[in-house]
């Protein structure tokens, strides 16, 4: 082929110019491995120094020795603290956060797995993103206000029991708040009313992750699954469940670990009791014992880890 | 034989979209039947309506004589191989195929043994301990054979199963779907846009267009008589000669088709038709050479066996005249398809990315044909 008839074919003939920058882009196209440690050095620095390394820093203060009467931390080593988590009044603080996480996890992945699976299955378009919207609106609200105005809705003279007096449900209301650890003197007092706002809280967290993972399951493994004989609750159980159950997994490090964190909703809503995350700021703003509030901290790091150790047992990260 | 699968007036309507129009089909006991047509022509559709997977806006569907219209999937004895494969990838391969049998409460004894048998049906024995993931294209090709199989359902439906094969795998387990669905005697209903494919393996082929079957028979049925302008075109490489041309050419008042292999070089001998052109291309397809001739304002393309260099030596160039002829019998007259064939009067009617021998003269030639 001649320079004419390239030219007639296509136009005028266009090759590859040098320009500006080329000799350095040269330089990186031929250093790969250079050029990938110059791009993730920053963000590994960040992340080793500021994640890794306050982690590491936490758990190595909480053996350090704090002195009750002249109020100081000394850098001397000591397992005292740790210790200290086993006191019973220690251990009730860590028992009653804990069960509370665990029984808003359940509650959270129970509510959010039809809404995740209705919006990863059955919404498109507009309709999705409205349902994105929805389950991420109330995290932009400030949390502090929701959990006062839950204070309102649980009060007495609030809107729940405004209903449930319509309903003619008091008898039964007040027949729940009398149980054991569930209950109390109205709902913004009792346990059952700390889990409401909690589940409330946290359910986003759980429903997003839950979704994503709903949604990478392939519709004709569902399908398929039916084909071969299975019912739909069948194909819910050992296909839909395991397949997404990765996403569980995140949805409930989240609600699990907010839960043992927080220090706000306990105070304002549910009954009288220390959870691990006042214990927290209350050993280190009022008492300026960060040993033990360190201490403290490591009891959400362990737990998550044997949850974690425990799902991975279990297989719920054998399909990633 | 008593009828495995029918469809009687079934209709798929997705908005105004008519994915499925009007079809009805009788499906036979033990036949190999498939379901030929282009994408979005409703056969994958269709397929959907008999596994259940997807319940018709009208019309009735009969598994072996039963009104499975309404019925859900897992109350329906037919099992599927989807195209790719939808292996469970949490599962081994062994109990991806015991999964079916699991569900119906077989014991985990008995399935084992059952699973390992079905594996070593497809070859694959030995493999079972091992996950969907860590498999070749080709295995999992027959993990999803065999997880449908070992069911023994009455009705096999396969999904282009072989699509994502490559050609040679591709040919082998052709030969190897057939001699099983003979060994078995089950019903196979195979949907594919391959026509080669439904050609060589099937007893009959529904040829798809549209949402509509345009003609069902047997494939040499199918190849030697098409009965419309679609067919004729889908199927194999035609002359589809259509309108004014038509009726010039061959004196009929209908559209025809002319294979390429029917038409000689030469004068018209007594009682044939013939035509005078001009070579413009010619293409070398390994067994035989195609010729694109343009006669008498009309496009058409003739296929020659090839021999060694000497004897071809002699044949035409491009540029050179030329006069065409063939018998009468060779025409195959037919039935307007609609919309889309009459832009293509006088013009061959290719297959388009279907014949992949042709797909290199699909270019200059091909008229849109499924539009």
């Amino acid at each position: 082929m001649t320079e004419a008839d390239r030219a007639s074919a296509t136009g005028k003939p266009v090759r590859p110019r040098r320009r500006a920058g080329d000799a350095v882009s040269t330089f990186f196209y031929r250093r790969r491995r250079l050029y990938l440690w110059l791009l993730l050095a920053p963000p590994l620095l960040w992340f080793g120094v500021v994640f890794v390394g306050a982690l590491l820093a936490l758990v190595w203060q909480s053996t350090y020795t704090f002195n009750d009467f002249a109020m100081q931390v000394t850098p001397d080593f000591t397992l005292a603290n740790y210790r200290a988590l086993f006191v019973e009044a220690n251990r009730d603080i860590v028992i009653r956060t804990v069960a509370m996480a665990a029984s808003v996890t359940i509650a959270s992945a129970m509510i959010g797995f039809p809404i995740a699976y209705y919006m990863a299955r059955y919404t498109r378009g507009a309709a999705r993103g409205l349902f994105y919207v929805g389950v991420m609106l109330p995290m932009w609200a400030s949390y502090i206000v929701k959990a006062y105005a839950w204070t309102m809705i649980l009060s007495k003279g609030g809107i729940i029991y405004w209903v449930v007096d319509r309903i003619g449900l008091r008898g039964a209301l007040d027949g729940i708040l009398t149980l054991p650890y569930v209950g109390g003197s109205s709902l913004s007092t009792s346990n059952l009313g700390r889990f409401l706002v909690f589940t409330y809280a946290w359910l986003p967290f759980m429903i997003l992750p839950m979704n994503a993972a709903i949604e990478r399951v392939p519709a004709n493994l569902l399908q398929a699954s039916a084909d071969l004989g299975a019912l739909p609750w069948q194909t819910f159980r050992t296909v839909l469940l395991p397949l997404a159950f990765p996403g569980v997994v995140a949805g409930s490090i989240f609600t699990f670990s907010l839960t043992l964190g927080d220090y706000i909703i306990p105070q304002l809503v549910g009954p009288p009791g220390l959870y691990i995350g006042m214990m927290v700021n209350l050993q280190q703003g009022s008492v300026g014992n960060l040993p033990m509030a360190a201490a403290f901290t490591a009891v959400p790091i362990v737990i998550i880890s044997i949850y974690l150790w425990i799902a991975r047992r279990l297989g719920a990260f054998d399909a990633l | 034989m008593s009828i495995a699968v029918e469809l009687r007036e079934v209709s798929r309507h997705f908005g105004d979209v008519r994915a499925v129009d009007r079809v009805s089909l009788a499906i036979e006991d033990g036949e190999f039947f498939s379901m030929l047509g282009p994408s979005g022509s409703g056969k994958t559709t269709c397929l959907r309506l008999i596994g259940g997977f997807d319940l018709p806006t009208d019309g009735r569907i009969f598994l072996h004589g039963e009104d499975a219209s309404d019925r859900p999937p897992y109350e329906r004895d037919v099992n599927t191989v989807f195209q790719d494969y939808a292996l469970f990838p949490h599962l081994s391969v062994r109990d991806n195929v015991a999964y079916g049998l699991r569900m119906k409460g077989v014991g985990r004894k008995e399935r084992r043994r059952e699973a390992d048998a079905a594996l070593a049906q497809v070859a694959l024995g030995g493999l079972g301990d091992r996950h969907p993931g860590q498999l070749s294209g080709g295995q999992r090709q027959r993990v999803a054979l065999a997880r449908a199989l070992v069911n023994r359902p009455r009705v096999l439906l396969l999904d282009e199963p072989l699509g994502a094969l490559d050609l040679k795998l591709r040919e082998q387990m052709q030969v190897e779907l057939k001699g099983l669905q003979r060994r078995l005697g089950i019903t196979f209903v195979y949907v594919t846009h391959d026509q080669g494919e439904a050609l060589s393996m099937s007893d009959r082929v529904a040829v798809f267009n549209h949402g509509r079957v345009e003609q069902v028979d047997p494939p040499r049925e199918l190849y030697v008589r098409p009965r419309t302008t679609f067919v004729a075109g889908f199927v194999g490489t035609a002359n589809v000669l259509t309108g004014a041309v038509a009726r010039r050419i061959t004196g009929a008042d209908r559209p025809v088709s002319i294979r390429p292999e029917r038409i000689a070089f030469g004068a018209a001998g007594a009682g044939q038709l013939g035509v005078a052109g001009k070579v413009v291309d010619v293409q070398f397809h390994g067994p035989t050479s195609r010729f694109e001739i343009e006669a008498e304002g009309v496009h058409l393309a003739v296929t020659l066996a090839n021999g060694d260099a000497a004897t071809d030596a002699g044949r035409p160039r491009p540029g050179d005249a030329v006069e065409l002829s063939w018998s009468p019998e060779a025409m195959a007259p037919l039935r307007d398809s609609g919309e889309g064939d009459r832009a293509g009067q006088g013009t061959p009617v290719l297959p388009g990315s279907a014949v992949p021998a042709t797909s290199g003269a699909a270019g200059a030639a091909t008229i849109d044909e499924r539009s």
